[in-house]
């Protein structure tokens, strides 16, 4: 996908909404914004915290996108095939769990706490994910 | 208890709405971003920029607090070790993450967007949770810090 200065605009945007909503979690009820340890909690797949608040963090997220599609947001999206959703979806929840994060937990709570651990592991998913889509490019596996 | 709910799901509503809006919810886009030898786009890094600066204040504000202002207590990760967990799992979700253009809060809130990609996507996802928790039943979902 190529960028513009539109979707610059609307990552700017969205990225201060996310920013502002795990700046909530954290002040309100005292908890990090790591999507992949709530829906673990709220899946009944990890031990840790109160799954009643989990649950409702992750209910909130599909609905706040459909919000925000009824409110106009380009939402259009493409996806890989089945077998590449299956795959990564494994390799995603595996990785977050066994490396206590992801996107949101390391990538934005933890990288803005300038946590040692979080800056590292952002910085390895972000090397093997560039990679991987580099190997996938030279087998011919991306169009 | 249903304060903290009403909380989490007023958080986790603006959480979606951002990702549909920053348009992380298109794995094109994501994909974009790690492409680095190809089509790249920057969108992703515009992302992280805008959601770092609120999350930075707000990390120098919990400095300031006795405890959460809807809560009992902070319940925060202490954990400073860099261990073999730690990198082996980011190795492991960053491959994923680019396999399939997604993370998990871009996953969950596409079960109202795009739901059938998003909930083949999701259940791999909780068929990889599942796997770790088998394999370390007593694991804490964040190593807690050596006293």
């Amino acid at each position: 996908m190529a960028a513009s200065l539109s979707s610059i605009a609307h990552g700017l945007a969205g990225g201060v909404m996310i920013g502002c909503a795990a700046a909530a979690m954290l002040l309100l009820l005292g908890r990090v914004a790591g999507v992949s340890s709530l829906t673990a909690q709220a899946f009944w797949l990890s031990n840790q915290g109160s799954r009643l608040v989990a649950t409702a963090f992750v209910i909130g997220l599909p609905a706040g996108a459909a919000l925000a599609k009824f409110a106009g947001a380009p939402v259009e999206a493409s996806f890989p095939s089945i077998p590449y959703l299956v795959i990564g979806g494994l390799f995603v929840g595996f990785g977050a769990r066994l490396g206590s994060g992801c996107t949101s937990g390391h990538g934005v709570c933890g990288v803005s706490r300038l946590s040692n651990r979080s800056l590292l592991a952002t910085a390895v998913f972000m090397a093997t994910g560039m990679l991987t889509v580099a190997a996938m490019r030279a087998s011919g596996a991306l169009s | 208890m249903i304060r903290a709910a009403l909380l989490a799901l007023a958080c986790g509503l603006v959480f979606g709405a951002g990702l549909a809006i920053s348009g992380m919810t298109n794995p094109a886009r994501v994909m974009g971003f790690l492409d680095i030898f190809g089509a790249f786009d920057p969108t992703l890094a515009f992302v992280m920029l805008g959601a770092l600066a609120p999350m930075s204040v707000a990390w120098r504000l919990k400095a300031r607090l006795e405890r959460p202002l809807a809560a009992q207590k902070f319940s925060v990760p202490t954990a400073t070790v860099l261990d073999a967990s730690l990198v082996v799992g980011a190795v492991l979700f960053g491959v994923g993450w680019g396999i399939a253009g997604l993370c998990p809060g871009p996953a969950l809130a596409n079960l109202a967007l795009s739901p059938l990609p998003a909930a083949v996507f999701v259940s791999a996802m909780a068929c990889g949770m599942a796997l770790y928790r088998m394999l370390r039943p007593n694991a804490p979902s964040t190593p807690q810090k050596q006293k």
